[in-house]
């Protein structure tokens, strides 16, 4: 491929990230016509910006991928409790880091999303809860909040109307649990992050102090800002149809150029973003597998292909290097985009220490309320860590297999899913690797990276 | 007994069955209206529900509507289509509609509790030989009905902290627990005690209290009731005694008015352990601590064993021919007690009667808890008035007696379980009298009383009391008392027989056939099978006025704060 | 438990901000381990005052999050990404180069409680690892060669000196508007 043929980024969101002349103080956004559309929104009702949200199709960024004008729809607003919008900064998906350069480099774009969306909901307080890792960004947070406050476009009657939403930024203190709506919502709180059961704990409905409740990500809050500006029928224009806008993808892994990139939605496949745009892999590597949405997305093996039929009833036969970088794209593949980061494994990697690795993540992370999560995660932690450590059994891999189907779909909340994807992917896929651990003769693969 | 308006029923699908369920209730308490279980663990019907435990999966669906019209979507044949929820779902966090369909026993369902139950006893310390909960352990059971039946475990379990003292009566193994947070959510709700929590998190979660607190409060034995599993246990009962050895018997607290429903386990006529049985009227499933140790009573070193006859040992009979003897004829005072049941109230009552006796009657009071423990540290006051034996709300003090005995009023004084000096009267007031004790301990007045007759305190005995609801609830003999102890409905019955030339049995069904004769009285009609295993609600119309201590309680509001209705 | 002045007062304007006091609780926690560098019992009983709460509902959360702690880290902690994208760019080699540099192991603190290892989970900077972050700063693409480097400046306590893998973050805080160091991934080998 040749670099006229390098697929184009399409910076929306990250229209100044890698600007030299812009900062992110106040002075900057202002001069790129900033808080122009929070005055416009002013002046409209709420139910009409959200009317626009939801017409331009807008999908959820934090992983999930569920369209935010439909959320905001499910907003209770007869109970007479007062309403709360989140911001969901606790970025803690392995794999991703699009937030951390939105908040740090532009974020006044977030308290500007974040403003127009309280205000569409009509919210009475707004928070955006970081992770604690974040020391720099909570600092840029809450001085961009008090430069926007000064100028009266946060905080009390906002530009002057009789709309007033006070802005918190909330630490965080290092658990991924803290990612999840509610197990965040149960933080805010005060108390241990478990998440909530729904039903009947729907955050629209009961939410924060069992409050109607919105929890947005970063990148969707941002979004709403740039929805403004275009109209929501022009924006559902980028992209494709249902996968509508720009997304921020994170490539990360054996690549040569890894780093976050911004493409409308199925602008590319997952082939040109690792070989065209991040350069390949690193000199006499060859491609061994990829995951395509955070490491809780179900894995893709280079050589694997990806037949069925769309929901539109076209067919489709992909390699891995075709398959779209939108929602429905990786979906189709038996995986899910997830929060985009894009992780890639190339043939110097041991599987069984890749998933060890991953599953020590999510045994340390389970918040431990439910029974198949707590006990699983840590049960399979154990497994991987014996077969890594030279002491694999034959049965391991069914093992691991049955466990991970015991979990998924019984837990509170998707950590479970998190969980077993991984480890139901892993081994369906490479099941001879796992399987060649046990055999004394197999069992030391060639000078591999250590991965745990 | 699950107490909800059963008006409203509404018929629900059950493993393709329709049958009848009140609306709303519980899925969980639904399906064991029925005969079928749902296992669980961290449901309880009486606190929050948590949900995690996941144990009630189950498959469930509901009748699917048009999204655009409302209108309910039907299948070729005419019935309710139906949208079956893609995962299970937990039982417990799931309240009963109309048209509702659960399947209990399905593939789904079965991998899951084999699943469910795999991981429960992953790090679960092989215990049972040494384990207080075995033969109760919602573990072993299920483990049993539902699980896989063979371990696939093979690694190193966890190592958490073994018998730790959490509290004066609780012991905490933490590797038994299976973080159900059923006791943190009970300290929090019911006892109001916010003391318990999970330190640590992931498979490492530990229940603890703050470092120099404990679980101390009087519902901390609840815990250990309410713990599906042997991490909380009652030190006092560690290791006395196997729990499928225990005959169980229903009885009443007697601590307070409160009348709290319990269950008395025995084994060869000794008692080793009360716990609250369900009563969702009364006292939901909880006791007080301080109820709970009354059994020790029967065998404490003051214990009355035999009949005495000027503090010397004598016969039944002797005793008896003395109590007459010093009865007949004389100006008799009677002394009774709101701890005696309502049989032994109504007899003594007949008794005063039949020798035109001056009645006396004090109350017992305290500190009211607003949980179990009212401010009426008697559990029959009411019946007390009930009986008619007292027809004005009993202080806590005897002045009537003393100013009786001073003014030389009495000749002889028949006392029921009550120990006058502690009631303030002096001892030289007794010395011109006949005193005539009946009861179950010796105290000051019995030791200068002339005749001492033994009698069985109310785990050795059967009868009813009223509680502060006005609610009548009866009780079982769980152990037999000492030999030749009798009852004090058969020592009344004797006297009034003798006294009164009456033909009273000592049974309890003739002796309620006379109670329930009485056309003005709330018990008209009863008779005691109606109430032997739940209590029933007496009106309470006649005493509406009466100046009843109880303060707003657990299932309790004080009539004078309630409307009439 | 004696604290500044500051920090009372930064803790009492912390509270209003939530409709309810507990909400505060992380945040005031923040604030005491800034400064005291851990959350001793003491502390958990006087926050637990402060917020009309009980001190079991604080030690939970102590114990709950890893970066919360009962007992300090050392005067210089040093946290290194242990998750997947990080593995498969080296992190573990440059956990053991620094853990052999500093002289402590990962997860303890050292005799002396000058340096402390923390492998710690993603930290959300995925494509320039491995990361390693020193105290409030990130560092970027610390291979085992620059972790060798970075253990040096540390000991000589010239950090500031690392320009060449200091992450973009430094000099985003300043008044003027900062030249990004280096446009991300476009010009990188």
């Amino acid at each position: 491929m040749t670099t006229n043929d390098l697929p184009k980024e399409r910076r929306i969101i990250l229209k100044h990230a890698d600007d030299p002349n812009y900062s992110n103080r106040l002075s900057c956004y202002l001069r790129e016509g900033g808080y122009e559309m929070l005055r416009k929104s002013l002046t409209m009702k709420p139910d009409e910006i959200g009317a626009e949200v939801l017409k331009s199709g807008v999908r959820g960024r934090g992983g999930a991928g569920f369209p935010a004008g439909m959320k905001w729809k499910f907003l209770d607003r007869k109970s007479g409790k007062p309403i709360y919008l989140i911001c969901n900064a606790d970025e803690s998906e392995p794999g991703t880091f699009k937030d951390r350069q939105i908040m740090h480099k532009d974020p006044h774009q977030l308290i500007e999303g974040m403003m127009i969306a309280a205000y569409a909901i009509q919210a009475k307080q707004a928070f955006i809860y970081i992770r604690a890792e974040f020391f720099e960004g909570a600092r840029i947070l809450e001085r961009a909040i008090a430069e926007a406050k000064e100028k009266g476009f946060c905080g009390d009657k906002i530009l002057g109307s009789d709309y007033s939403c006070d802005l918190v930024v909330h630490r965080g203190a290092g658990a991924y649990i803290c990612g999840e709506e509610t197990g965040l919502i149960e933080s805010l709180e005060g108390k241990r992050p478990n998440p909530r059961i729904k039903p009947p704990y729907f955050p629209a409905v009961l939410g924060l102090y069992q409050c109607p409740t919105i929890v947005n990500n970063v990148e969707t809050l941002c979004n709403v800002k740039h929805i403004m500006e275009i109209g929501g029928d022009e924006f559902a224009k980028i992209g494709k149809p249902n996968n509508t806008g720009t997304r921020i993808w994170c490539v990360s892994g054996q690549v040569k150029k890894p780093g976050y990139y911004e493409f409308e939605c199925g602008a590319l496949t997952l082939g040109e973003m690792i070989f065209d745009v991040c350069g390949g892999l690193l000199p006499g590597r060859s491609l061994k597998a990829v995951i395509p949405g955070g490491s809780s997305a179900k894995i893709l093996r280079a050589d694997e292909r990806f037949v069925g039929k769309h929901k539109d009833g076209t067919d489709f036969d992909w390699g891995i290097e075709d398959v779209p970088l939108d929602f429905d794209g990786p979906m189709a593949a038996g995986s899910m985009s997830g929060s985009g980061g894009i992780i890639v494994m190339d043939d110097t990697v041991d599987i069984v220490e890749a998933m060890a690795n991953v599953n020590a993540f999510y045994a340390h992370e389970s918040c431990g309320q439910c029974t198949p999560c707590r006990e699983g995660c840590l049960w399979m932690k154990k497994i991987t860590k014996r077969m890594c450590d030279g002491e694999a059994r034959e049965e391991d891999p069914d093992m691991l297999l049955s466990i991970a189907n015991q979990i998924e779909g019984r837990t509170i909340c998707a950590f479970g899913e998190a969980a077993a994807w991984p480890t139901q992917s892993f081994i369906t896929k490479f099941r001879d690797e796992f399987a060649n651990k046990s055999n004394p003769a197999t069992k030391k693969g060639k000078n591999s990276l250590q991965l745990i | 007994m699950i107490s909800k308006a059963i008006n409203d029923q509404v018929t629900i699908n059950l493993d393709g069955k329709d049958v009848e369920v009140p609306n709303g209730i519980n899925l969980v308490d639904a399906v064991a209206l029925h005969g079928k279980e749902i296992p669980h663990y961290c449901y309880h019907p009486q606190l929050s529900v948590a949900g995690n435990c996941r144990m009630c999966l189950i498959e469930m669906g509901t009748p699917m509507r048009d999204r655009g019209t409302g209108e309910a979507i039907l299948e070729e044949d005419g019935s309710p289509k139906i949208g079956w929820v893609p995962k299970p779902v937990i039982g417990c966090g799931t309240n009963v509609t109309p048209g509702m369909h659960v399947k209990t026993e399905s593939e789904v369902v079965t991998g899951c509790r084999e699943g469910i139950m795999e991981f429960l006893l992953v790090n679960h310390p092989l215990d049972c030989p040494i384990c207080d909960q075995a033969g109760e352990c919602r573990l072993q059971e299920f483990a049993t009905d539902y699980g896989r039946g063979y371990s696939r475990y093979k690694e190193r379990k966890n190592v958490k902290p073994k018998r730790t003292r959490l509290g004066p009566r609780v012991t905490l193994d933490d590797e038994r627990c299976i973080l159900c947070s059923r006791c943190i959510r009970f300290s929090q709700e019911v006892a109001n005690d916010d003391v318990l929590g999970f330190v640590d998190r992931g498979s490492f979660s530990t229940l603890t209290c703050f470092p120099g607190k404990e679980l101390a409060n009087n519902y901390s034995l609840n815990t250990v009731d309410i713990c599906p599993v042997g991490a909380l246990t009652s030190t006092d009962f560690r290791f006395k005694m196997r729990v499928w050895f225990l005959k169980e018997s229903l009885s009443i607290c007697p601590e307070s008015s409160a009348g709290c429903n319990t269950i008395v386990s025995s084994r060869e006529g000794q008692i080793h352990r009360i716990t609250p049985r369900r009563n969702d009227l009364v006292n939901d499933s909880w006791m007080t601590d301080s109820g709970r140790v009354l059994y020790k009573q029967l065998e404490s070193g003051d214990r009355l064993k035999f009949p005495l006859v000027d503090q010397q040992k004598s016969s039944l009979e002797d005793a008896l021919n003395a109590t007459v003897a010093s009865l007949r004829g004389k100006k008799i005072g009677i002394v009774g007690s709101c701890k005696s049941s309502l049989e032994e109230q109504f007899l003594l009552n007949r008794l005063a009667k039949e020798v035109k006796a001056k009645k006396y009657l004090r109350g017992h009071f305290g500190e009211d808890d607003g949980i179990l423990l009212s401010s009426d540290r008697t559990p029959n006051l009411r019946g007390a008035l009930i009986s008619g034996f007292a027809s004005s709300y009993p202080k806590d003090h005897l002045n009537l007696l003393v100013q009786a005995l001073k003014k030389n009023q009495l000749e002889t004084l028949l006392v029921v379980g009550e120990d006058l000096i502690d009631s303030n009267l002096e001892a030289e007031l007794l010395s011109g009298v006949q005193v005539i004790y009946l009861g179950t301990h010796e105290n000051s007045t019995s030791r200068l009383a002339q005749v001492n007759i033994p009698t069985l305190a109310c785990f050795e005995k059967t009868g009813s009391f009223v509680n502060r609801s006005f609610f009548l609830q009866g009780f079982q003999q769980a152990v037999p008392g000492p030999a030749g102890v009798l009852p004090d409905i058969n020592i009344l019955g004797r006297l009034i027989n003798e006294l009164g030339n009456g033909e009273l049995s000592s049974d309890i069904n003739s002796i309620w056939k006379m109670m329930a004769r009485a056309t003005s009285s709330p018990l008209k009609g009863l008779s005691f099978s109606d109430f032997k295993k739940e209590g029933i609600q007496l009106d309470s119309s006649n005493w509406s006025d009466f100046p009843f201590v109880e303060k707003k309680a657990l299932h309790f509001e004080p009539f004078a704060d309630s409307e009439s209705d | 438990m004696e604290l500044t002045k500051e920090t009372l007062q930064k803790i009492d304007d912390v509270i209003p901000r939530y409709p309810d006091k507990r909400s505060a609780v992380l945040m005031v926690i923040h604030l005491i381990q800034d400064e005291l560098g851990s959350i001793s019992d003491e502390s958990c009983e006087w926050i637990a005052e402060k917020l009309e709460i009980q001190p079991i509902n604080v030690k939970e959360l102590i114990t709950f999050y890893p970066m919360l702690r009962e007992t300090p880290w050392g005067k210089t902690h040093v946290r290194v990404c242990r998750t997947l994208p990080c593995a498969l760019r080296g992190s573990y080699a440059t956990c053991q180069k620094l853990e052999k540099k500093l002289g402590v192991k990962e997860g303890h603190v050292r005799e002396d409680g000058e340096y402390s290892i923390e492998f710690m989970e993603c930290l959300a900077d995925c494509g320039e690892g491995p990361v390693v972050m020193v105290d409030e700063d990130t560092f970027e693409n610390i291979d085992e060669k620059k972790a060798e480097q970075l253990a040096e400046l540390m000991l000589k306590g010239k950090l500031e000196n690392s320009a060449d893998f200091v992450s973009y973050e430094k000099g985003l805080l300043s008044e003027t508007p900062a030249k990004a160091k280096k446009p991300s991934a476009k010009s990188k080998k």
